[in-house]
């Protein structure tokens, strides 16, 4: 009903302080980074995805929500996504196109073939690609940190942790580093059930990744991680308070792993009741639709047109780079250093 | 001109820079109102300023870390280890996170890790290392070594305008040990990557760096004297990249080589540089390419063990002796 569409920017209130425009964005952003990794699980199998694929499958509602609060433009604040926060990255500004071309290792990637997955940045965008060395990126990020306070500048950095890389000595020290300094860094923690095969039973002896922070002075939320628009509320209060000189704030988002560690991983160490229940009962795009919908905030047909938008604009973006070449083997060679000089190649290479 | 030590030509050099570029900070433990264990840093917070002289927590993971993150966003920060055993904390850091950045991501990552290396000093295993092989094998960190004050100076002054990571070592040991006139004029930057002929020869070519530099000269003073040897000295200054062509002009020269260093020998930088020479100037040899280094155990600590471990003085002439009559 025409009439019914014209009545929506007047049924209040909307959640969070957003505007009907914020909150379609944010189901683009959800529909984007589901349909993205549908697309690239079809492309591994296709063995067009040549390394690991790691899905987000269940956590696009932390990633995206948390992401969502923090500023974006010029000079905008950063984060440090993990392997499951494709959705933060696409919130800052991460295409689609680059994104399939770093999976696929293409010459025309933002690594040119060096790097893999979710290891990528654009520092004008906002993101900072992760390592494989869990919690390595918290004191990273704390210098990141560090040099907004020492310049002055009204911005904040947002590092995502595991369950599992709260283990790590990095972790603990970056922690401790960043909250002496009061540095402006969010620490989004995410607690997934599963680092690889191990559950937190066997990986730490707290019930809340949150009691950690508080051995360091640093305040700690916990909140439900399928629950978008809880995480960007509460993300967003740990942000302003980041930047206004509160120092380090700690985010436990309680969330669920549905998929195995990456493709390779049947899960046979799940049960099976567990990962239904997750799937039907608690999926955070079908609670953020089901409120959408019931709260009039947004109609089936308009969700409808974005779930179509993103198909198009990822079956072009995977039209436009599917058939490009990966990059000359001899370019590995170079930019190991600032100068122009490459790494000599082997003398044998040339006989 | 003024005569200044080893440390105060490396004070002054970090000194400049501060002055120089406000870009330019220090974080580590101890160095701000204390001025760092061996003083290295003394006046700097009065001078610089808290915000610009960071005392850190005990962690070598997060200074490194932390150093890395404001270096991509354009600061040059300056990291001290409070001794350069401690660098091994950092390994994870520097080795897959620094090192890599700029090729696996194009992230410049311009910072400075310094600290006091070296034994010769009754330091014990945990206040005497030198880290150099640990980190050598590493593509996209850069090693800088010197062994006079001038070079103390220059070198980290061109450490800190490097637009790559550098780690700075320097020897505990030469600290007030030796003086040099420097001008106060001019200004001194010591080009990274170029080694420096530090005595001229022509019976045998001596490659060191670092405090065997001078055990070195030492010894070629005492081989010119008792054998009537003409030993000439190159000292690295950087280790990485390493200047090949130096090498190869003292080989070329001399046709005799002796490596020297104070590390320990398996897996020592020596065996690299003797396999440089063996590849790219074989035919250039009279003799073996043979090594003086550390014996291969931990630094211990009582003078007899310290003194029995590490490569002395004698040691180089005994065996420069040997390789001349080969």
């Amino acid at each position: 009903m025409a009439s019914r569409a014209a009545s929506i920017p007047q049924s209040p209130p909307f959640p969070a302080g957003l505007t009907r425009d914020q909150l379609l964005e944010i189901y683009r952003y959800l529909r984007l980074t589901r349909t993205l990794e549908e697309r690239l699980t079809a492309l591994y199998r296709q063995s067009k995805v040549i390394g690991g694929l790691f899905r987000s499958l269940g956590q696009e509602g932390e990633s995206v929500g948390s992401a969502y609060a923090l500023a974006r433009g010029p000079n905008p604040d950063i984060l440090s996504p993990l392997i499951r926060n494709l959705g933060s990255m696409l919130v800052m500004g991460a295409q689609p196109l680059a994104i399939l071309r770093q999976y696929m290792a293409k010459a025309e990637g933002p690594t040119r073939g060096r790097e893999l997955n979710v290891h990528f940045n654009d520092l004008e965008k906002g993101y900072l690609g992760q390592i494989s060395h869990l919690g390595d990126m918290v004191p990273v990020m704390a210098g990141i940190a560090l040099s907004f306070k020492l310049r002055g500048e009204p911005r904040v950095g947002l590092v995502y942790v595991g369950d599992g890389a709260t283990s790590t000595g990095t972790f603990h020290e970056g922690l401790n580093f960043a909250a002496v300094q009061r540095v402006p860094l969010v620490v989004i923690a995410e607690y997934n059930r599963w680092a690889y095969s191990t559950p937190p039973e066997k990986q730490f002896a707290v019930k809340d990744l949150a009691e950690k922070a508080k051995g360091y002075g640093i305040p700690a939320v916990t909140v439900d991680g399928n629950d978008v628009l809880a995480v960007y509320e509460v993300t967003k209060l740990a942000v302003e308070r980041a930047r206004r000189g509160h120092g380090v704030q700690f985010v436990e988002v309680k969330t669920y792993r549905r998929k195995g560690h990456a493709e390779h991983d049947d899960q046979h160490y799940v049960a099976k009741d567990e990962l239904d229940w997750w799937a039907k009962e608690n999926d955070p795009v079908d609670r953020y639709v089901k409120q959408l919908i019931q709260h009039e905030w947004a109609e089936q047909r308009e969700l409808k047109a974005i779930d179509d938008r993103v198909k198009v604009e990822i079956d072009q973006a995977t039209d436009a780079c599917i058939d490009e070449p990966l990059p000359p083997g001899e370019s590995a060679l170079g930019g190991v250093y600032a100068g122009p000089a490459a790494a000599p190649r082997h003398w044998y290479r040339s006989l | 001109m003024a005569d200044v030590t080893y440390l105060e030509a490396l004070r002054q050099g970090l000194w400049e820079e501060m002055d120089r570029d406000p870009r330019v900070f220090i974080l580590g433990e101890d160095v701000g109102a204390y001025g760092g264990a061996f003083k290295v840093t003394e006046g700097f917070t009065k001078k610089f300023g808290e915000a610009r002289v960071i005392d850190t927590p005990i962690s070598e993971a997060a200074i490194v870390g932390a150093a890395a993150g404001a270096a991509h966003m354009g600061m040059r920060p300056v990291a001290e280890m409070q001794f350069i055993d401690f660098i091994s904390c950092a390994y994870d850091m520097l080795t897959n996170y620094v090192a890599t950045a700029r090729y696996r991501a194009g992230l410049a990552t311009p910072i400075v890790v310094r600290g006091p290396c070296g034994g010769y000093v009754r330091g014990g295993p945990f206040h005497s290392q030198n880290p150099e092989a640990a980190f050598f094998h590493t593509p996209g960190l850069k090693i800088v070594y010197p062994a006079t004050a001038r070079d103390a100076k220059g070198l980290i002054k061109a450490s800190i305008r490097d637009d790559d990571p550098v780690i700075y070592l320097e020897h505990k040991w030469l600290y007030r040990r030796i003086k040099e006139a420097l001008p106060d004029e001019e200004e001194i930057l010591t080009p990274i990557g170029e080694a420096r002929l530090a005595r001229e020869g022509k019976d045998l070519s001596i490659v060191t760096y670092g405090a065997t530099v001078w055990k070195s000269l030492e010894a070629a003073d005492q081989l010119a004297k008792d054998d009537g040897l003409a030993v000439e000295v190159l000292d690295l200054r950087t280790l990485l990249p390493m200047d090949d062509a130096a090498i190869m002009r003292t080989v070329q020269k001399t046709n005799k080589v002796l490596i020297v260093h104070e590390d320990t020998r398996t897996g020592g930088l020596a065996g690299e540089i003797a396999a440089r020479i063996n590849e790219q100037a074989f035919a250039w040899l009279d003799g073996p390419i043979m090594r003086v280094t550390a014996h291969d155990v931990p630094l211990p600590y009582a003078p007899t063990l310290e003194d029995f471990v590490l490569p002395q003085t004698e040691d180089i002439v005994k065996a420069a002796r040997w390789l001349a009559a080969y």
